[in-house]
Order: structure tokens, then sequence, then C-alpha cells
């Protein structure tokens, strides 16, 4: 059984390369078939270039500056979205006043919050606000969802045998809650690395990556852009793996407590 | 102290469950209730655990007294094993080793211990619930058909490990088994 089931991992894994890789010969066959790299940088020089700026600190300044931000935004929509979830949960009123907020959150263009936080705040941590603004409204409506739809049977149980405080939310309200919280999770994550990039791109503060696509643009240096997208594609998704890995970590050791 | 409901009355969308029911239920001892189908057996025990309030009458002597129970439903969670299960409404006075004792008494493979909830079978999950209702501490245990969907020699085997360990307390058992009242000992309430 365990045999069948890596090789067809094994089998998927091997079709997703090779789909990766006719699309790469795709883009290097473009790419000569132009002989422009202004207009179509080939996949090699993308490459190169990024491990060219891999080799500068000035890279990781950046990536981390980014990162540090985007993050930001994310954690604190994370917690503020769980916290506002709860208290709609067992206040009416709360839900009342949330629901039209978060409605305008949502269908919102970013481009409008951008443009008002720009008006309102400093353009260095102006990602951290787009990123928060995009994942709060994503957290407060799943983790809502989840509470709504929480075991009835289960919280009368817990009535009964007096699971009050922390062995309440560990115990009974956590696994009930992990798959609207991880499902939030997925989304927001990809949300947030969008949004926050955005937001830098035309704030431009100083030492971001935002700037970095900007001053791409500006140069006309496609093969910059694209090893700037890559690097976003790289530290978005690993940042979103790790994530994940220490949420279901942390969901596995409260199950075994 | 005794429980007892007095002139206790009920109804859902204007159908009457209870009308007037009065009961007693001896301190320490063991009550068994018997009745037909939507007589309201299972609405007299969960208006006990306070999880529905009475259109009237009253209920004495549970007010501020710790009850376990064992519902109609396993209501186990599924994704921790047997033994966290009852952990949780456990004080830490008792011991993880008292908890295995207890399910393997009743018939718990030792592999079954710590297999999550939701992998055992519906007999295992029966039994799980039913030790955690013994076990967390209480007054007076409330048990609605606890020993549905057991086959005969388990039942009899779990029905002796209640009876052991609930010894001198007050125990209200609702059951549809004639035999079940006589197996528990104690009196017997027939309502309906």
């Amino acid at each position: 059984m365990m045999r069948s089931i890596s090789a067809a991992e094994r089998k998927k894994a091997g079709i997703k390369i090779t789909a990766l890789l006719f699309w790469l010969i795709v883009w290097q066959g473009v790419s000569m078939a132009i002989g422009q790299e202004i207009l179509l940088v080939s996949p090699v020089s993308v490459v190169v270039r990024l491990v060219e700026l891999a080799g500068t600190w000035n890279f990781w300044g950046t990536v981390w500056f980014s990162l540090m931000r985007i993050a930001s935004g994310f954690l604190l929509a994370l917690i503020a979205g769980t916290i506002s979830a709860v208290l709609s949960a067992n206040l009416g009123l709360v839900r009342i006043l949330l629901s039209p907020l978060v409605s305008a959150v949502k269908s919102t263009p970013v481009a409008s919050f951008i443009i008002l936080c720009l008006i309102w705040a400093d353009s260095r941590n102006l990602s951290v606000i787009i990123s928060f603004l995009m994942v709060y409204p994503v957290v407060y409506i799943n983790m809502l969802q989840g509470i709504d739809s929480a075991d009835r049977q289960l919280l009368e149980m817990a009535d009964v045998f007096q699971i009050h405080g922390m062995r309440r939310v560990f115990y009974i309200y956590t696994p009930q809650m992990m798959p609207h919280f991880l499902s939030a999770c997925t989304v927001s994550l990809g949300l947030c690395w969008k949004s926050g990039i955005s937001a830098e791109v035309i704030g431009i503060p100083s030492g971001s990556i935002g700037e970095k696509l900007y001053q791409s643009k500006l140069f006309l240096s496609t093969a910059d852009l694209l090893a700037w997208t890559l690097t976003i594609i790289l530290v978005s998704t690993l940042f979103e793996r790790l994530f994940l890995l220490l949420v279901r970590k942390i969901c596995r050791r409260i199950e075994r407590m | 102290m005794e429980i007892a409901v007095e002139n206790l009355s009920k109804q859902y969308r204007g159908i009457p469950v209870l009308s007037g029911f009065s009961a007693a239920f001896p301190e320490g001892e063991t009550t068994c209730i018997m009745g037909p189908s939507g007589c309201g057996k299972t609405t007299l025990l969960r208006i006990l655990m306070g999880l529905e309030s009475a259109d009237g009458g009253r209920v004495k002597g549970l007010s501020g007294r710790k009850i376990s129970a064992v519902f109609q439903e396993d209501r186990l969670c599924e994704n921790l094993s047997a033994v966290s299960n009852i952990r949780i409404v456990c004080p830490k006075t008792v011991k993880r080793e008292a908890i295995e004792a207890a399910l393997r008494a009743v018939g718990l493979e030792e592999a079954s211990l710590y297999q999550p909830a939701g992998e055992l079978s519906g007999g295992m999950k029966r039994r799980v619930a039913i030790v955690r209702g013994v076990l967390a501490p209480s007054e007076a245990v409330l048990m609605d058909e606890p020993f549905r969907g057991l086959d005969e020699g388990t039942r009899a085997r779990t029905a002796a490990f209640v009876k052991e360990n609930l010894r001198g307390k007050t125990l209200i058992l609702v059951t549809h088994d004639p035999e079940e009242p006589d197996m528990m000992g104690g009196s017997l309430i027939v309502m309906g």
C-alpha cells in the first residue's frame, strides 16, 4: 500500500516537473525567436541575474524588508480576524457592527486602499497595512463560519463536564476550527504577498522589493523584473510552507497533550 | 441531598413532552427510568443537566452540584485518543494509569487506548463515553441509554464496571431495555 502511494506520488511529481520543463523550453524558444532580451528575457538570463543579485547583501536586506512587513501584516490580521470572529460569534452587536465593515474591506479595490493609506501614513509601512486589510476579511469570515458550525453536541458535553477556559479552546474549539483556520491561511498567504508587493510598487518605500520592481521598469531591465518576481514567488512559497507546517505541528502537539 | 423534580412540564412547538412530571431520585442510589419513545425521558435528563429549561415546575437538589453524563450519542472528541477524551474531563489527580485501567476493565484492548476516538468502533466509543461519565468528578451521574449498541457480554461487563465504580453515588439511568433495571439494581420509574 505504502509503496503504491509513493510510486503514485513520484509519478505525479514527474508529470509536474515535465510540464514545468515544457513551459521553460517554450519560454526559452520564444525569447530566442524574438531575440530582444528587453522584450522577453530568457529563463537562463533570469536565473543568472538572480544568482548575481543573491550574492549581494543588498538583495537579502531588500527581501528582509518586504518579508518582515508583509508577514507582520499577515500575522496581525490573523490575530485580529480570529479575535473579532470569536467576539462576533458571542456578541450579536459586534457581529452586526463588523458585518458592513468587513464587506466594505472585502470588496474595495486594493489600489484604493493603497492610495488612501499613502495619504494617511508613511510609505515604509504601507505593505503592513495593505496585507492586513487583504487578509483580515478572509480570516474573519472563515473563522466565524467555523465557530458558527461548531458541533453543538460537543459544546453541550463541554458544558456538562465544565470544560472551560483554555481546555475548552484547545480540545473543543481548536480541532473544529483548524480546517477553517488552515483554509483561511492558505488563501490569505498568497493574497498578502500579491497585495503587499503591489502596495510597495505604488508607494515605492526605499529598500523594498516593490522599489526594485519599479526600478527595473524605469531601466527597462526585464531580467531584473523577472529575477525579483522569481524571488517573490520563492519567498512567499517558502513562507507559506513553513507557516502551515508550524501550524500543523502545533495542532498535533495539542492533540497529543 | 436528594434530587427531585416537581410538576415539571416542557413543550416543543406547542407539543407537550412533559406534563406535570414529579419524581424523586434518592441520594446515593440508582434510579432507572423507563418508558415508551417520546415520553420525555431524554428531555428530563437534559433539564437535569441544565441544557434545557423547563416551562413549568422545578428541579431540586442539583443547584451547584457537579454532574457527569453519558449522552445518547458518544460525544467524543474524534481527534483525541480514548485516554485523552477522559483526561480532559478529569482533574490532574486522576492518573493516566487509572484511566487506562478503567478502559481495560470495560474490555478496550491496549492498542485502542491511544488510538484517535474517530478510528474506534461504535462499541468502543460507547465504552469510552461510559468510562468518561464514570471517572469524571461528580456528585450525580446521568446516563441516557448508556449500553445501547453493546453486545450482551460487553454490556454485562460494562454494567458491572458502572455499578462497582458508582457505588454510593446518585445515578439516574434512562433505558429502553427491560433487563437493565434488574441488572443495575435500585428503583424504577416508569414514565408515560
